[in-house]
């Protein structure tokens, strides 16, 4: 189902001043959830606020839904759904008033009942909103973002200082979202967040798209999976190294402990398991490691993700 | 991989009719401003405080005839000031620094109808002010008189003169900035803009400056009309049609969204 991008960024550069947050910065987003992963910094609320209408580019072109997000805001802003990063909210306001009244600039909105019970959001009460707990603020911002039963959401940071429960909440909605036939775009600098929702992933540093492609792409691409495990010491790591596939590298990384990189499936490891048996070896601990998103962005910039 | 979903969700984008989002918009931004404590202090515990005490109490000079006369007008006139300027100032301000005014410019509703649903707010919040006023007025003894299209014209071009600056105010200082400069103004205007101090008790010099004040215009075409029953207060509808247009023009240039 490869249908028209839902966003398409090309070239896109914005200075703030004498900084270039954004420096060339191409992104197609398809149906679907794309994440935005990059760390603090490197240009993700720059790129997505650009999108909604908020930035105008320096240069370069950006077509949201096909429009012009400036020159045709009028035409767009009905069929967006837009979570900010934090605020948005008259401060005054109890968490069911805004929603209601959020609901009430579309022309046919959610059940706010059912979202406030889905979000968890009526344990709020006669609360006003500077009075909400960090959760429940987000949680406010998010069902503004779906309320207006739009096309595209676009969500920054959504999860950001969320307790896991309230993580797990949110992301259950994306899921709902996406089957639900909505386009999700959404910021993250947590890997698990990218790694779990995501079709699609675009890495962002410095700026630019530095990666794009499915979790499982990224995670393949020039990266390989390791497998651990520890035994006595000083075995004969030539004569394990010729029981394995050609492309596999073994060692002793420290006495009585071996490490294995190369393509890990299960083939591979009961041929390091067969050799432990032939070889008297019984391994105490075995682990194999997945690449992760996190690894592949510490090896395409040299950097923590979270920095 | 696609989980059929329960359609809840389902895309099904619009924006409402204009009037209706308006009307939603300038309720919220009214029910906002009524809830709020310090902005009742200013647009009517202030007022209401002021007219009673100087009506009934010998302090201020008010010159010949009831105090209340006198009072009753220049009262009015802070009554529109302290909603137009002050309040909305201080609260278009906060709702800039919080992301209000940036959620909702990415909602269906244009930033016209905003503007629109705003100064609806504010003429709502004037007339419930006026009403209470006068009922007050009256109480004490008050007997206006005057052409009542010339009280009316008064009222909005000094409306749309405050607004005017008090969103140039919030458009363009941070929020602490403009709850200290637009109390301070308020004091300031509320002394020195023949409220319910009569200008006349100022130096000469002091007074044509005082005079060209919107406060003053207001004031003193209000009680022109009011106290003393003159036809239109030219003069001073032409001071109140300047200060709107130099200060919507302003604020409609330099606001800032963000």
């Amino acid at each position: 189902m490869r249908t028209e991008p839902v966003v398409q960024v090309q070239a896109l550069v914005k200075r703030y001043g004498t900084k270039t947050a954004v420096n060339g910065l191409d992104l197609v987003a398809r149906a679907g959830v794309t994440a935005v992963l990059g760390p603090n910094g490197a240009g993700k609320t720059t790129t997505v606020e650009t999108c909604e209408g908020y930035r105008k580019p320096d240069s370069g072109s950006v077509r949201v839904l096909g429009l012009d997000p400036v020159r045709q805001s009028g035409e767009l802003r009905p069929r967006i759904g837009v979570m900010l990063q934090s605020g948005g909210v008259y401060s005054g306001a109890r968490a069911d008033e805004m929603l209601r009244h959020v609901a009430k600039l579309h022309a046919h909105p959610l059940d706010v009942d059912a979202l406030i019970e889905r979000l968890g959001l009526g344990s709020c009460g006669r609360t006003t909103y500077r009075r909400l707990s960090g959760g429940q603020q987000q949680r406010l911002a998010l069902a503004m973002a779906v309320v207006g039963r739009p096309e595209l959401v676009f969500l920054d940071e959504p999860t950001a200082g969320l307790d896991p429960q309230a993580r797990r909440a949110t992301w259950d909605l994306v899921r709902d979202l996406r089957a639900d036939g909505v386009s999700v775009i959404l910021t993250t600098h947590y890997m698990d967040e990218a790694e779990q929702l995501a079709d699609d992933v675009a890495i962002i540093d410095g700026g630019r798209v530095i990666a794009q492609g499915s979790p499982e792409e990224l995670c393949r691409g020039g990266a390989e999976n390791t497998l651990r495990f520890t035994g006595r010491p000083g075995l004969d790591v030539g004569s394990l190294l010729k029981a394995l596939p050609a492309d596999c590298t073994a060692a002793e990384l420290t006495p009585g402990s071996y490490r294995v990189v190369g393509k890990v499936d299960p083939q591979l490891l009961a041929t390091v398991t067969s050799w432990c048996a032939q070889h008297g070896v019984m391994p105490e601990k075995i682990s194999v490691e997945r690449h992760t998103l996190e690894d592949v962005f510490l090896e395409l910039t040299g950097k923590e993700l979270r920095s | 991989m696609t989980t059929a979903g329960t359609g809840t969700y389902s895309p099904k984008p619009g924006a409402a009719p204009l009037p209706r989002m308006i009307a939603a918009q300038a309720a919220l931004e009214t029910k906002m401003l009524l809830r709020n404590g310090e902005q009742l202090l200013l647009t009517v515990v202030i007022p209401t405080l002021l007219l009673v005490l100087f009506s009934s109490v010998d302090i201020v000079d008010t010159g010949a005839g009831e105090a209340v006369d006198f009072l009753a007008p220049g009262i009015l006139a802070l009554a529109v000031m302290s909603t137009a300027f002050t309040g909305q100032a201080i609260a278009t301000g906060f709702e800039r620094r919080y992301g209000v005014l940036k959620r909702l410019a990415s909602s269906p509703l244009p930033r016209w109808a905003l503007m629109t649903a705003k100064t609806v707010s504010v003429l709502v919040t004037e007339v419930l002010q006026i009403v209470l006023l006068t009922v007050i007025a009256f109480a004490l003894g008050w007997s206006p008189q005057g052409n009542p299209l010339a009280v009316l014209l008064l009222l909005i071009l000094g409306t749309a003169a405050f607004s005017g600056l008090g969103l140039l105010m919030a458009g363009t200082l941070k929020a602490e900035a403009t709850l200290a400069a637009a109390n301070l103004v308020f004091i300031l205007l509320l002394v020195g803009g023949g409220v319910i101090v009569p200008l006349d008790k100022f130096p000469a010099g002091a007074q044509d400056v005082l005079g060209l004040l919107p406060i003053s215009a207001l004031s003193d075409g209000l009680r022109d009309v009011v106290q003393h029953g003159a036809g239109m207060p030219w003069g001073d509808l032409g001071i109140l049609a300047v200060w709107a247009v130099v200060g919507l023009g302003a604020a409609g240039r330099f606001f800032r969204w963000e």
